[in-house]
């Protein structure tokens, strides 16, 4: 006998690491002060941002692979539902095991549980973004389990008890001096005299992960596609140690959220294609390993996929965000987005930084949750992001439709309005009329007054101050041009406000000699 | 042709000139301009900081003020307030189900150009040294604006006007097709991250050397030169249109306080 329990209420928002703790311009006005980290940044994305359009710029077919992968992934997210099945039944048939979670609770009990049935107190871990997002790393310690990451970057942040400030490059805050230091303080057997050059510290964490990969029995992964017309999974990496952790460990565990989905084996051709150039600048990234199911003898026996959604169906419901899914974690937004080369990613709070991640995060938790609601406003909508972006996914759209989301979300629950909602209502009244405007800048001579002698306006209180904090306002004009052109073109006849056709020499004439007056009017 | 200016609220407000400019630049070219009365504003500053609803009456307004006035084209020397025109107007209208008004936007939109690009594409103008009598002696830089650049696809027209004024010395702008760091409400919400974006931009405006920058939106000019004014420089910022407006008989000025103080403008 079956129990009715009723449908889960929806939307079931995302949970684990999606949140900002503390309000991003909080948080940025902190990382700006780190010298170091904007030094760092500003080098590591132009480098990655000129080999990027290098290599993009070989394919005359980029934009079309653009359009490509941006028209797979919107067919994808229209039959999702379908799509997910047909994985899992060709997963299943390979010898897989597929898991359903709901959130990053569930996930992690999940993994836990498998790791559990297998006795092993220790796992290896292939850089992902997933297990990152639902906090599997703390959710293992806390279960007596410990996750080595093998990724040297990831490898690095870990040892460091820091986290990482960028999905492609996370240790990109960090120089090889502190790398070293961290390296001495925290790797058992670090030799005392290790220097901090790249290719010694290299050979330091690949002795210590080479201990790993020869005696751990269980690997942790996620995963970047998964085709549903054979249940493939596929990793895409740089170093060869995810290669290591999907092969040698006996029982492997990935978890991938449902949106990483392609239908077939022949999509893959594009996004290949996409992501390596997106992503390092590099034409083909060297590892690339694909596992269907169990194979007889070869690699891991006990082959395991989670599920995830954790807020993707919040996302899909909403119309105009819904295309953020399409993401395939490549950061070239990040790369080059201006906001976040000086703030870095730890102001996004989020395991999601960038302006992907500004839209991604509040989408995936709902724009009420923490202070997730003010990761839209953490752009100036340069529209970089969407010129890089490979899918096309249009950033500044949507950072623009989740602040309306965040400002409508407030309407009627605030006990007063705050000055932006004060300001914005006064301007709306005085910008939809031509009538008003005018009667507006009749207050210009006001603003004069106020610039004083010098000219120009300093110091504004409220809101306005961020603006004086670093810029200052010009005195305003006598007169608008409003004003202007309708001195010198109301015909009292008409009452119109148009000049009656002139000879051109005429207006031409006119035109001049009021430019030079209005120069002579306002003193210069 | 007769075209209808859509000034731009801050232009008509602050920088006046720049729109008498743009009037002087299309008269000298035989063409008729009409300055719709009921026009006030864009509405992007409200779209752009989710304020949709108080969007709706502005940019009614403006679809109002440009489809019941009798032109050919519509003109407006801003990058930015065009491409919300042509892209958030549409938009803005569907989001409160007016698809009357929506068509309306639409077809406004789709008659409304930013000035480089009324003046390449549909006026034909390549030199503007010889069409336009522009003359302006002094070493210049540019600032191509985020909106013209990505949203409108300008592409080179606006620095292919300036390279053909006479006198003109261009200063090839470092990390050019970097945004400046206005974004709008942005520079007040953030105003730390503007703030740094900004230094980099003046930083990199004052190593060119140049007299002044610049660009085809008042509202970054403004930003920009804001910016400058308060770290003491003598650089200053002129929008182009002004620029090209310039002849040897009546030259822009370059020292207006309207354009920001210097601290050493003449008065």
């Amino acid at each position: 006998m079956s129990t009715f329990l009723g449908m889960p209420s929806l939307p079931v928002f995302g949970t684990g690491n999606l949140h900002a703790a503390e309000s991003f311009p909080t948080a940025a006005h902190r990382e700006l002060g780190n010298a170091q980290l904007r030094a760092n940044l500003g080098h590591a994305t132009h480098t990655i941002r000129d080999k990027r359009l290098q290599v993009v710029s070989e394919l005359p077919d980029w934009e079309q692979l653009r359009d490509a992968g941006s028209a797979i992934k919107e067919s994808v997210m229209a039959r999702l539902p379908e799509l997910l099945e047909q994985f899992e039944q060709n997963f299943t048939a390979r010898g897989g095991v597929v898991h359903w979670a709901r959130d990053a609770e569930e996930a992690n009990e999940i993994v836990a549980g498998l790791i559990r049935d297998t006795g092993e107190t220790e796992v290896v871990k292939v850089k992902s973004m997933a297990t990152q997002e639902i906090g599997l790393n703390e959710y293992l310690e806390e279960q007596g389990i410990t996750a080595f990451e093998t990724d040297l970057a990831e490898l690095i942040v870990q040892l460091d008890h820091d986290k990482p400030s960028h999905i492609l490059v996370p240790a990109i805050h960090k120089n090889r001096t502190e790398i070293r230091d961290i390296f001495l303080r925290e790797m058992p057997g670090a030799d005392p005299a290790l220097t901090d050059n790249p290719a010694v510290l290299a050979m330091a964490a690949r002795a210590h992960l080479r201990r790993k990969f020869l005696t751990a029995k269980v690997a942790v992964s996620g995963a970047n596609f998964a085709l549903a017309d054979s249940g493939t999974l596929a990793v895409v990496e740089s170093e060869g140690n995810g290669r290591m952790c999907l092969t040698l460990p006996e029982t492997l565990i990935t978890v991938m959220g449902v949106e990483k989905l392609l239908p077939t084996w022949q999509d893959l051709e594009v996004f290949m294609q996409l992501l390596p150039r997106s992503s390092t600048g590099e034409r083909m990234n060297p590892y690339t390993s694909l596992w269907t199911g169990v194979t007889d003898g070869d690699g891991p026996q006990n082959v395991h996929l989670v599920l995830l959604d954790n807020g993707r169906s919040a996302a899909l419901a909403d119309e105009m965000g819904r295309s953020a899914l399409h993401c395939i974690r490549c950061s070239a937004c990040m790369n080059v987005c201006p906001v976040y080369e000086r703030t870095g990613g730890h102001a996004y709070g989020s395991t999601y930084p960038g302006p992907i991640g500004a839209i991604l995060s509040p989408l995936l938790t709902g724009i009420e949750s923490e202070e997730n609601s003010s990761l839209p406003y953490a752009s100036s909508l340069c529209g970089a992001c969407y010129d890089a972006c490979p899918v096309k996914i249009n950033i500044p759209d949507i950072l623009v439709h989740l602040r309306s989301v965040d400002v409508d979300s407030k309407r009627g629950k605030k006990k007063l309005p705050s000055q932006m909602d004060v300001g914005m209502k006064a301007a709306s009244w005085a910008l939809s009329s031509g009538k008003r405007l005018g009667l507006v800048e009749k207050g210009l001579p006001l603003g004069r007054l106020a610039a004083g002698p010098d000219h120009k306006i300093t110091k504004l209180p409220g809101i306005a101050a961020g603006w004086t904090q670093s810029r200052d306002i010009p005195a305003p004009p006598q007169k608008s041009f409003r004003d202007w052109w309708a001195k010198e073109h109301q015909s009292p006849e008409t009452g119109g406000t148009n000049a009656p056709a002139r000879d051109k020499g005429q207006a031409n004439a006119q035109a001049d000699a009021h430019h030079n007056a209005q120069d002579k009017e306002d003193g210069a | 042709m007769r075209i209808a200016l859509f000034a731009t609220c801050i232009v008509d407000a602050m920088y006046p000139r720049t729109a008498q400019a743009t009037v002087s630049i299309l008269e000298r070219l035989g063409h008729e301009v009409v300055f719709p009365s009921g026009q006030a504003c864009c509405g992007q500053m409200h779209v752009n900081s989710g304020y949709l609803k108080e969007a709706v009456p502005v940019v009614a307004n403006h679809v109002h003020a440009f489809d019941t006035e009798d032109y050919d084209v519509a003109v407006a020397p801003s990058g930015s307030c065009v491409a919300s025109v042509k892209h958030q107007h549409p938009m803005v209208a569907r989001s409160c189900g007016d698809t009357a008004l929506e068509a309306r936007a639409a077809a406004v939109g789709a008659r409304t150009y930013e000035l480089s690009e009324l003046l390449v594409d549909v006026l034909g103008v390549t030199d503007a040294g010889a069409q336009l009598g522009s003359y302006f002696p002094h070493r210049v830089t540019y600032h191509p604006s985020c909106h013209g650049m990505r949203l409108l696809r300008l592409g080179d027209r606006q620095a292919r006007l300036l390279r053909s004024v006479r006198g003109i010395e261009l200063a090839e702008l470092p990390e050019a097709d970097q945004c400046c760091g206005f974004g709008g409400t942005f520079s007040m919400k953030n105003a730390d991250v503007s703030s740094a974006m900004l230094e980099d931009k003046t930083a990199n405006i004052r190593s060119t050397g140049a007299a002044l920058c610049t660009g085809g939106d008042a509202s970054c000019l403004m930003h920009i030169g804001g910016g400058l004014s308060r770290q003491g420089s003598d650089v200053t910022t002129l929008h182009l249109a002004e620029i090209l407006a310039s002849t040897a008989e009546a030259p822009a000025s370059v020292t207006g306080e309207v354009r920001v103080a210097t601290g050493k403008a003449t008065r």
